[in-house]
Order: C-alpha cells, then sequence, then structure tokens
C-alpha cells in the first residue's frame, strides 16, 4: 500500500492511506458523539434542535440545557480527552514504555495533589462551580514539579527510558496518593468531599469556562508539540540511531516531557485525574492507524472519542444518577492494564 | 580486486581522531588515542574484545564526547559541528539499532532522509527517489513492504544498512554490522559495503570482529588493543604473525589467501603462554 503524497514547492508530506481514514473516522466519531452527548439524556434533545441550539438559533429550555448544561460539557470531555490523548501519547513514546503514561506513574496525582493543596488553601469550590480559580495553577505546579523530580531521579547514563522511569513514578504516585489523603483529612468535610469528587474525575458541571480554559491550553501546547513530530517519531528508536539522523535527543526529550506534562495538568485541573485514557488512548491509536510507533494526532482524537464515550456512559447507563467519568475509564483502564501487562511479559520486553 | 597499494593514508583524512580520551563514566577507555580515517577507504578497527574500538568508533560519530582530544571532520572539529550537518556527512549504524514495533523496510528506510527534511518538508519526490536506490542497492527492494520482525538476521542488517544509505552521506560507519550472522551473510554484508565503498567512493569505517574477513575487505586496517593502536596500514603491509600475536595474544601463521591475496590468519591454537613460541 503506497502512501499518498503532496509536493508543492518545497513543502512536501507524506500520509498514509490507513491513517488518513482512520484519522477522519475518528474525527467524524468525535463529532457525532458531541451531537450524541448533547443530544441524549434524562431530558432528550432532537439532533435538528441541538444543531440549531449550536447555530445560535436555538430557543427555550432545550438551548439552556444545550450551552449551560451539555455542550460545554461535552466540549471539556473533547478538549480533556485529547489533552490526556496526546500527554499519554508522548510519554510513553518518548521512554519507549506503553506503562509510562501520566496516568500511572504521578503526574497526573502530582496535578491532583497541586490542584487539591489550591482547592483547599484558596478555598477555591473548583469541583462542581463554574469558576476556575487556582486550580489549574495548582495543577500545573504541582505536574511540573512531579515531573522534574521523577526524571531526576530515574535519569542515569543519560537517558530515562525504560523500567526505571516507570518505578520511580509508580512511587511518586503512591506518595502524592497519600499527601492528597493527608491534604483531605485536614480539610473541612464540605471542600474535601467536593475535592473528593473531583479526584475521581468528573465532567459534571462544566461550562465554558472550561472550555476557554483548556481550548487556550490545547492551542498553545499542540502546535509546540506538533512542531516537535519528527524528533517524537525517531524517539522511539534506539538514542543512537536518533542520535545518527541529526536529532537532539536530550532536548527534545525534555521538551516533549514538559509539554506533555503540561497537558496532563490542564486536562487534569479541568476534569480531574481521569484514568486510562492517556494509557489506552495511544495504544488504541496505534492499533487503529497500524503505524509503527505511537501516533500523535491519532492519540489526541482517540482520547477525546474515549473520554466523551466514557462521560456519554457515566451519564446514561444508570440514568438517572449519574456517575463521575473517572469510574467508568478507571473500570475500562483495569482490564486493559492486565493485559498489556500479560503482554509485556509474554513478550519478554518491558524496559 | 584489492589494490591496498600504499600502505599510508592519503595526507588529508577524512575523519581523525587526535589525543583522544574516551571514558565512560571513571572507566578510562582509552588515553591518548590518534586515530587517522582515509578518505574514500575502507577501514577496519580490529582488536580483541574491550580493545576500545567501538569506543572509537563512537567518538567518531560524536556519539561519546572525548573528555580530551578532538575529531575533526574533514579538518574541522566535530564539536563546531551542528547535529544536522553532521547527519549530513556522516551515517551510522549503530550495533544493536532498534525500531519500533511493526514499522516496515520501507518506512525505516524513509526514515533514513530525516536531515535531509524539515517540517514543511517531510517528504519529497528527490527522498523517494533516494530511499529506492538505497532499497535497490542493498537488495531488499522487494522488502520492502514487509516488517522488520518478518525478516532474518540478514535481511535485516541489510536494511539497517539501507537506512543509513538513505542518508546519503560520505561517511559511513558501522559497529560490528557482521554480529550474529552465519559466514554468508557476513561475507554477503561486507560485499555490499565493499561495493557501496567503491561504486560512490563513500569512506567506510567498520569495526569487525573477524580478522580475516577484515583483511579481505579493508583497504585499511587499524589494530587496536587496550585503547592504543597498535598498528595502522593496508592488511597485506601489516598482518604479521608478530601483530596478531601482539594484539590477540595469539600464537598464528600468515599465508596469502588463494581467493583474494590478502593476508590470512591461521590460528595455532593455544594462547602465547601455553603454546611453543610462535617468533
Amino acid at each position: 500500500m503506497r502512501s499518498l503524497r503532496a509536493e508543492l514547492g518545497p513543502v512536501g508530506i507524506r500520509l498514509r492511506p490507513r491513517v488518513a481514514v482512520a484519522l477522519a473516522a475518528l474525527a467524524a466519531v468525535a463529532f457525532a458523539g458531541v451531537i450524541a452527548s448533547v443530544s441524549l439524556g434524562t431530558y432528550a434533545i432532537p439532533v435538528p434542535d441541538v444543531l440549531s441550539a449550536v447555530l445560535g438559533t436555538g430557543s427555550g429550555s432545550a438551548d439552556l440545557i444545550v450551552h449551560q448544561l451539555r455542550l460545554p460539557r461535552a466540549l471539556t470531555a473533547l478538549l480533556v480527552g485529547a489533552a490526556f490523548g496526546l500527554a499519554g501519547a508522548v510519554y510513553q513514546a518518548v521512554t519507549r514504555n506503553p506503562l509510562a503514561s501520566p496516568d500511572l506513574i504521578g503526574i497526573s496525582a502530582g496535578a491532583g495533589a497541586g490542584a487539591v493543596a489550591s482547592i483547599l488553601i484558596g478555598g477555591v469550590t473548583a469541583a462542581g462551580a463554574g469558576t476556575f480559580g487556582a486550580v489549574p495553577f495548582g495543577a500545573l505546579a504541582g505536574a511540573l514539579i512531579t515531573a522534574t523530580a521523577i526524571y531526576l531521579l530515574a535519569w542515569r547514563d543519560g537517558t530515562v527510558t525504560g523500567y526505571r522511569f516507570v518505578l520511580v513514578g509508580i512511587a511518586a504516585n503512591g506518595a502524592l496518593a497519600a499527601l492528597t489523603r493527608w491534604m483531605l483529612a485536614r480539610a473541612d468535610i464540605d471542600q474535601a468531599s467536593r475535592a473528593m469528587v473531583w479526584l475521581t474525575g468528573s465532567l459534571n458541571g462544566r461550562g465554558y469556562d472550561h472550555v476557554r480554559w483548556a481550548g487556550y491550553a490545547l492551542l498553545v501546547l499542540v502546535p509546540l508539540v506538533l512542531a516537535l513530530a519528527r524528533s517524537y517519531q525517531l524517539l522511539q528508536f534506539d538514542d543512537d540511531t536518533a542520535l545518527g539522523l541529526g536529532i537532539r535527543i536530550g532536548r527534545a526529550r525534555i521538551a516533549l516531557l514538559v509539554l506533555a506534562t503540561c497537558l496532563a495538568a490542564l486536562a487534569t485541573a479541568a476534569a480531574g485525574p481521569v484514568a486510562f485514557i492517556a494509557l489506552g488512548a495511544p495504544q488504541i491509536a496505534r492499533r487503529l492507524t497500524g503505524t509503527a510507533g505511537i501516533p500523535l494526532v491519532a492519540s489526541g482524537l482517540t482520547g477525546a472519542v474515549l473520554l466523551l464515550g466514557a462521560d456519554l456512559a457515566a451519564r446514561l447507563v444508570f440514568s438517572p444518577t449519574e456517575l463521575p467519568v473517572g469510574i467508568v475509564t478507571g473500570a475500562l483502564g483495569a482490564p486493559y492494564l492486565l493485559l498489556l501487562l500479560a503482554r509485556a511479559n509474554r513478550a519478554g520486553k518491558g524496559g | 580486486m584489492i589494490t591496498a597499494l600504499e600502505g599510508t593514508a592519503p595526507s588529508v583524512p577524512a575523519l581523525e581522531g587526535v589525543g583522544l580520551r574516551l571514558a565512560y563514566g571513571d572507566r578510562v577507555v582509552a588515553d591518548s588515542l590518534d586515530l587517522r580515517i582515509p578518505e574514500g577507504r575502507i577501514t577496519a578497527l580490529v582488536g580483541p574484545n574491550a580493545c576500545g574500538k567501538s569506543t572509537a568508533l563512537r567518538a567518531l560519530a560524536r556519539l561519546l564526547k572525548p573528555s580530551a582530544g578532538a575529531v575533526h571532520l574533514d579538518g574541522r572539529d566535530l564539536t563546531a559541528v551542528s547535529s544536522r550537518e553532521l547527519a549530513l556527512k556522516l551515517a551510522l549504524l549503530p550495533q544493536t539499532p532498534t525500531a519500533p514495533d511493526g514499522i516496515t523496510v520501507r518506512d525505516l528506510v524513509a526514515r533514513g532522509r530525516t536531515p535531509h527534511q524539515r517540517w514543511w518538508r517531510q517528504w519529497s519526490s528527490a527522498d523517494e527517489a533516494v530511499v529506492d536506490r538505497a532499497l535497490a542497492a542493498t537488495g531488499v527492494a522487494e522488502l520492502a513492504d514487509r516488517t522488520l520482525d518478518e525478516l532474518s538476521g540478514g535481511q535485516r542488517q541489510r536494511v539497517w544498512i539501507a537506512m543509513a544509505l538513505a542518508q546519503d552521506t560520505p561517511v559511513l560507519l558501522l559497529d560490528e554490522p557482521t554480529t550474529y550472522l552465519d559466514l554468508a551473510h557476513q561475507v554477503d554484508v561486507l560485499e555490499l559495503v565493499r561495493d557501496l565503498n567503491r561504486a560512490h567512493g563513500r569512506t567506510v569505517v567498520m569495526v569487525l570482529h573477524e580478522l580475516n574477513l577484515a583483511c579481505r575487505y579493508a583497504d585499511h586496517l587499524i589494530a587496536m588493543r587496550d585503547g592504543t593502536v597498535v598498528t595502522a596500514g593496508a592488511p597485506t603491509d601489516v598482518v604479521t604473525p608478530e601483530l596478531v600475536a601482539e594484539v590477540f595474544d595469539l600464537p598464528a601463521t600468515i599465508i596469502t589467501c588463494p581467493v583474494a591475496g590478502t593476508p590470512l590468519v591461521i590460528p595455532e591454537g593455544g594462547r602465547r603462554d601455553n603454546a611453543p613460541s610462535s617468533g
């Protein structure tokens, strides 16, 4: 199967047909997912009404529900899912380990601890209320500090690949979970219970504020990640090969990890540390596109589709009771993680 | 066929290491090592295990920064050359390269074009042509759509060489390109290396374990031991029983290869310390 090629003057790109098809299909499913999650629910809104509300020509209660509740929630899911998917892809590719995902190795936990600290200290009612307050900054600080600590502890002989990174990360994850618990134990019950819901990972009550935050963050971070896409691809080879091809691997690796950490932190700030998306999306995207190595854009789209789907399921399965989306993704993620571990063992390669 | 007439290197070496001190952390592998790689020839680095030959190759490729001394590429200090520029001049095949699972042969070879590309030009018809040539030159064109995992060791090695070839550099460094290959495939790979050298005048430097193959395929031999060069020159000039004894601690008889006319080392068996003196 030959690739699709486009060349115009000095500009040239190449795309495998299967990748193109997968990307188009993912985008279509994401769009359908947004429409479905706005339309479906205890109060069902017909699709034409959804579309007219989205286009600003709607009216009445449907319009209210679309704009106050469901659309911002769906868009937050889309953006947060994409951010987690991208962050997971970068972490897994750069460390060459499918287990080195921000939700397993403490990056999300660091963001969570930072966010909980800012919820408690700032007294911000971040979980549920429309205001966002200091949560993104707390999450960002927590995630970056955690990532730096893991990187420094795992760094040996100029590289951070392999199981060492994962093991240090898992230890960090445990320590941060303990820290978060300790903070919750000292907080007053009202704030603590709100923080708890947020910590499970929830998209309930997300407004356009969250959409705007996540949107701006992606607008800045995604182009930066894409600009490093070529280094990203070659970091999935051994170091010597990547160096031999002129990639400055040390710099590229740190830049990519910092960007991925920011993505994971902002996604966590918006929706809480939703499990599994960052872990699962890149591997699913890889199987969808049939690429060697982890595809970048497809991972982001897959993350968006996964989180949208999980949130839809969280809202509908036990309707009218809503589950936090983190419970759905956690339930899906656990068996997947076992599968991944079993595979890594069978293949006899993990680091 | 082998014309190793002059034992001395041409006056301007393609690649030169001067006073190199090479160390991994505290472990010093070589101290004040001098290497001269003649342009347009095949140079083989030989020596016993852990003599520093692979380390020396890594220093030539700037994968290892010497703690003292300098490497010159076309007379320029390697530290002053940008990563991309270096990748345009010098291609390297590491000892055990790894690629992401499921990569196809064509995709892998295409990665060799990386230093020629920019983010706005990730592919061009020129790239395509070079990749096709590299696939053809290494005899793996018919495997182009297979994945690397499906191939035999010999085929895989050819594919990696094709990738280095697609990089289209005047200098090619190969770290033990024949390891894990059976004799037929070793000869196969070395014939390929020689063709590449003869066809385009590429400077080739390779680390080899098998001394007889090195004698046969290299124009220039650098014999190393304990981090220093014992001798360097054309195999016919430098390979003597004394050299083999000095470098490998192996008593040996040297005859002329009836096929290639190059020196052929016949080990006499037993190390020097428990065998009769080999003169």
